[in-house]
């Protein structure tokens, strides 16, 4: 279990709207801080590390629950200075 | 309209925000799926710190048009044309399947129900995300229109040095 300091629910958005979303988040947290994204969009899984890899963020990890239609991810991103 | 600029999304100091990487979409087709393609290319650029400008030409002009707004040419073949050629983000042909008109209500609906923004949802939200439009004089000319048929927040009108201007920075550009 990762743990994280804000929680960001995408479920039922497709892309781009999760990393769009994840983007106007991120001006929240404090450096350091982890933001947790929820999103039943697969694509995240190559999506937001690629975010990170361009915008500097620190990719944490993922985790997956349920299966199949109900598959949810929740993603991991750190907040850089 | 929401014309809040967001800024590179990290401050990850120096080196990105000083120079963060630029991406050009021109935009020259008239249907719901090529601008949707070019929107959702566009936001997604934006929201990853990328600074981003999109060039409609011909028909891609239509998709920045005012629901509704009429030619404002006076010579009487533009004028027709501007007629014949309707615009307005909310209703874009499909390039495949429209059956005129039908096919795109279709995917419209579809898209409703399974909460995917539309057109006119990317553009706020690209607009949102400090997207820069530029429209084409040349064609803006050539199909009747004028500033005043565009949709707010069309930061400027220009022509092709201004793309190739951008453009030669720009570590992605594509043309759709």
């Amino acid at each position: 279990m990762i743990e994280s300091d804000v929680t960001l629910d995408t479920l039922g958005y497709f892309c781009p709207m999760p990393i769009i979303l994840t983007s106007k988040k991120i001006k929240e947290l404090a450096t350091g801080q982890v933001l947790q994204v929820l999103s039943d969009d697969e694509g995240i899984k190559k999506d937001m590390p690629a975010w990170c890899q361009t915008t500097g963020h620190e990719w944490v990890g993922l985790e997956e629950e349920g299966a199949d239609a109900k598959r949810v991810y929740r993603v991991f991103v750190r907040k850089a200075g | 309209m929401n014309s809040t600029q967001v800024e590179p999304a990290t401050t990850l100091a120096g080196l990105r925000a000083a120079k963060p990487e630029r991406v050009t979409i021109v935009l020259l087709s008239g249907e719901m799926d090529k601008a949707m393609a070019a929107f959702i290319i566009a936001t997604g650029a934006a929201a990853m710190g990328m600074q981003v400008t999109m060039f409609f030409t011909f028909w891609g002009l239509n998709v920045i048009r005012k629901p509704g707004a009429t030619s404002a040419a006076r010579d009487v073949l533009r004028k027709m044309f501007g007629w014949l050629n309707k615009g307005g983000a909310a209703r874009l042909p499909i390039s495949r399947f429209n059956f005129g008109g039908l096919g795109a209500a279709m995917m419209t609906k579809v898209m409703r129900d399974n909460r995917m923004p539309g057109v006119p949802e990317l553009i706020d939200t690209a607009q949102d995300l400090g997207v820069t439009l530029i429209a084409c004089t040349t064609t803006l000319g050539l199909l009747g229109l004028s500033k005043d048929t565009l949709i707010d927040g069309v930061d400027q009108l220009a022509g092709v040095s201004t793309y190739l201007a951008e453009a030669k920075d720009g570590s992605v550009n594509l043309f759709i």
